[in-house]
């Protein structure tokens, strides 16, 4: 068993290590090789606070009032927060620590948010994966569960829907970022003419920073909606059926069924397929770079096209310096909703 | 069309065969396979896979032909080689990425072997890329498969209609544009746009904003270079030249396709040859791509004029446009300053020094094939080829345009375009220093991405570009990059 452990641990430890080291240092090719040259918080430096920071932070301007909702609401939310903490009775130095990880996370990526989406401001890399992840995975649930729901439901195809709403998940995800990209030409697809009809000849989703980014996010569902589909389905179908029939004998309505029976028994099962889809959505890749090669401009790029594309311009220390800032930025985030939203939703069903 | 001109090719192939195979090559690669990289095209790559298979029966090697994105070609032969993989014998690339390729030594001296090739026809290769595209420090490191050379193609008949010439300036080209812009240009009953460049980021679109910025940056011959200022390396983008480049460059935008800045050189070609634009910006290609009449709903429509120029240039003491006069504009034409950007440099042939050495003589043997004229004369009038003119009996002799559907008038308007360009004593020579793709590829092509998609406006884009270049230039060494760029434009 130890052997094994140590094997595992060492091939998924070894990479890590590399790659810390990549990111501290400055890749350089030769006659004689590579050599990798130390360079300590350089790369870092460049990305956060240099020549890069456009890229990864973007450009900063003065703050929009629609910069100071976000702080505001934000504001407001991190109160609840620590209110809902010290109300529980259940403060300890471990959660104090981790709130206030994942609170000054929170804070800090609503200013970045704030101080770079204001006139004539440019997000960066980072708030583009932020942006991909928050509005793409609640648009998956939102339709894969409801998708679910009716199928879960006694109408007649119900059989014929589930595989349709299944067949994007087989597709690979280039095929896919193809498929949508001839789907979404504006001037030769097939929904030309209707875009034509609407008097949207002139316009171009891929020429507009939002209408791109928007695009890639809807490629994304497209092909994510049958994962929350498959797992919400048969997290509906495996709902305790004697409950739902005495709800039934007792005159509920179909609403209080839901709010009151089947949520709460789905509700685990939802808090994680969403915690799933969210460490895999931070990863998104294939459809930026396909759709739209990050543009226009940058406004496109997720943090790993940017990394990806720092590696082909062979900087591989900058590569590895925003693969770090990936992997922080997606643990946290990741562990935060672990401990705020998947815990207590099990606890709340026990 | 393309098929007839395929079976013509094979033809020719056949006839060539006869000399080939009694060449010193005939039967000697038996069993012997060289991997050969290029990007994924068609272009370039598809005459090297269709005419392998020729190649191998004549000589028994196997040319296996690996094929990668554009963006990814530079690094993937530079890791290759560098790493000690050595699973790409040969490549066909850019030749201004051989310094990065030769100065560590990746790079296989072909001298010897072209100087006894007499199948090569050496002479026969235009004098610029035999001096230029092929050697570094004096030595022969490819062949020369493509001969490229940016220029401006027009509509004829939308000339005529408009009333208006062959732009001359940068001006011209957007009175043009603008006049034409919003015109039923291919009788489909829908508006057509008055200019197409490639302008996606990411592909081959950094040369056109050179393209456009030459004439106002180089007006005193090719010594005097249009990147660097040769006294110090400061780079020329800051400066109202480069300013009055962008701002051309952009406002071509209000005449293009909504989704410009997404397109690549492909896209540009296809919209031209199908009659959606008045103007574009390219190599060689569109010449013959427009005289395919299955695809091509211009043929015979279809001018080719050297990239116009400008009659105001920089002035670098100031970093101001002032007028040309003979003495700053000595080879200005009507007070207008020329300056054909020879960009890319044709696509190259080399080989990697750690091959096999029999592999080694497959590569260049392959090359020396696809090169010779009984191949390349064909090949050049073939639009999906990808492969321009740069051998001299092409220029001179019509038949093979003639064999490929260009009209007389059209073939002399389209060689002497490129003929123009090609004996220019103020041609822009592509930037050949260590880290070139990196100054290019990465950071202008970024910059002007960022501008285009109105990210950030003309004074930061130059600001930008400037910054990034510094730093390049100063992580390699100023004094260095100094050297090689005057080494590589001849200048004192």
């Amino acid at each position: 068993m130890l052997p094994a452990s140590l094997l595992i641990l060492a091939f998924s430890i070894f990479p890590l290590i590399i790659s810390a080291w990549l990111a501290l240092s400055r890749f350089r090719l030769g006659s004689e090789g590579y050599e990798l040259i130390f360079v300590g918080w350089s790369n870092f430096r460049k990305l956060l606070f240099g020549s890069e920071q456009y890229h990864l932070l973007g450009t900063f301007m003065p703050t929009s009032w629609l910069g100071w909702l976000i702080v505001a609401a934000a504001i407001v939310l991190i109160g609840w927060g620590i209110r809902s903490f010290v109300a529980s009775g259940h403060v300890t130095v471990m959660g104090a620590i981790g709130r206030l990880i994942a609170f000054g996370l929170f804070a800090a990526l609503a200013w970045l948010f704030a101080a770079t989406i204001g006139d004539k401001g440019q997000i960066g890399s980072l708030s583009t994966t932020i942006f991909y992840v928050l509005l793409g995975v609640a648009i998956q649930f939102v339709i894969g569960a409801g998708l679910a729901f009716l199928c879960s439901l006694r109408i007649r195809g119900r059989s014929f829907f589930r595989v349709v709403f299944f067949v994007p998940l087989m597709v690979t995800p280039v095929g896919i970022a193809y498929t949508f990209r001839m789907m979404a030409d504006m001037t030769v697809g097939p929904i030309s003419p209707l875009w034509h009809w609407l008097g949207l000849g002139d316009f171009s989703w891929a020429t507009n920073a939002w209408s791109a980014r928007l695009v890639v996010v809807l490629g994304d569902s497209w092909q994510w909606i049958p994962f929350m589909f498959l797992v919400m389905l048969a997290a509906f179908e495996s709902q305790p059926k004697d409950e739902l029939e005495a709800a039934e004998l007792d005159g509920a309505s179909s609403f209080q069924i839901f709010v009151d029976i089947t949520w709460p028994s789905v509700a685990p099962v939802a808090a994680t397929i969403v915690l799933i889809r969210m460490i895999e959505a931070f990863k998104i890749v294939d459809l930026p770079n396909v759709l739209t090669n990050g543009g226009p401009g940058i406004a496109s790029e997720s943090l790993t096209l940017h990394a990806f594309m720092q590696w082909r311009a062979l900087d591989l220390g900058a590569s590895a310096a925003i693969s770090y800032v990936l992997l922080f930025t997606s643990t946290i985030i990741c562990v935060s909703f672990f401990n705020f939203v998947v815990n207590p939703a099990r606890r709340a069903r026990q | 069309m393309a098929i007839r001109l395929l079976f013509a090719g094979a033809l020719m192939t056949g006839v060539a065969a006869m000399g080939f195979a009694g060449s010193a090559w005939a039967g000697e690669f038996d069993g012997v396979t060289v991997n050969v990289i290029t990007f994924t095209g068609p272009q370039i790559a598809e005459p090297m896979q269709r005419r392998a298979p020729d190649f191998e029966k004549l000589t028994g090697a196997h040319i296996n032909v690996i094929t990668v994105p554009f963006s990814d070609l530079y690094q993937k032969i530079l890791t290759d080689w560098s790493t000690g993989t050595n699973s790409l014998d040969a490549g066909v690339f850019a030749p201004q990425w051989m310094v990065d390729y030769v100065t560590p030594g990746f790079m296989e001296d072909l001298s010897p072997r072209v100087e006894a090739d007499a199948a090569l026809k050496l002479d026969d290769i235009g004098g610029f890329f035999r001096d230029f595209s092929m050697k570094f420090a004096g030595k022969t490191y490819t062949i020369t498969l493509d001969g490229d050379f940016q220029m401006v193609y027009y509509r004829t008949d939308v000339a005529k209609e408009l009333g208006l010439g062959a732009p001359q300036t940068w001006d011209d080209y957007i009175a043009f544009a603008k006049a034409a812009n919003g015109k039923d240009m291919n009788g489909d009953g829908k508006p057509d746009f008055g200019s197409c460049i490639a302008k996606k980021r990411n592909a081959q679109s950094y040369w056109m904003v050179t393209s456009v910025a030459g004439a106002f940056l180089q007006s005193k011959g090719t010594s005097q270079g249009a990147f660097f200022d040769v006294r110090d390396m400061k780079p020329l983008v800051n400066n109202e030249a480069f300013a009055a480049a962008l701002a051309v460059y952009s406002e071509t935008t209000k005449y293009a396709p909504p989704d410009e800045i997404n397109l690549d050189v492909g896209d540009t070609r296809n919209l031209f040859t199908s009659g959606q634009c008045a103007l574009t910006i390219d190599w060689g290609d569109i010449g013959t791509l427009a005289i395919d009449p299955e695809k091509s709903k211009v043929v015979d429509k279809v001018g080719a004029v050297i990239l116009p120029g400008s009659a105001k240039v920089l002035d670098r003491d100031t970093g101001k446009l002032v007028d040309c006069t003979a003495d700053i504009c000595p080879y200005a034409i009507d007070g207008v300053n020329h300056a054909p950007f020879a960009a890319f440099g044709g696509w190259s042939g080399g080989i990697n020094t750690k091959a096999a050495p029999k592999v080694k003589d497959a590569a260049y043997a392959f090359f020396s094939y696809m090169s010779a004229p009984e191949q390349s004369n064909v090949d050049v009038t073939i639009g999906i080829t990808g492969f321009n003119p740069y051998r001299l009996s092409q220029f001179q002799g019509l038949d093979n345009w003639r064999k490929a559907g260009m009209s007389e008038a059209a073939a002399k308007d389209y060689l002497g375009a490129i003929e123009a360009s090609l004996n220019s004593p103020n041609m822009v020579l592509d930037l050949r220093i260590p880290n070139n793709q990196k100054y290019q590829q990465i950071v202008l092509d970024t910059a002007i991405a960022r501008m285009l998609a109105g990210e950030i406006d003309i004074p930061t884009t130059m600001k930008t570009i400037e910054d990034g270049w510094n730093e390049i230039t100063d992580e390699v060494g100023r004094d260095k990059q100094l050297a090689a760029y005057k080494s590589t434009i001849g200048a004192n």
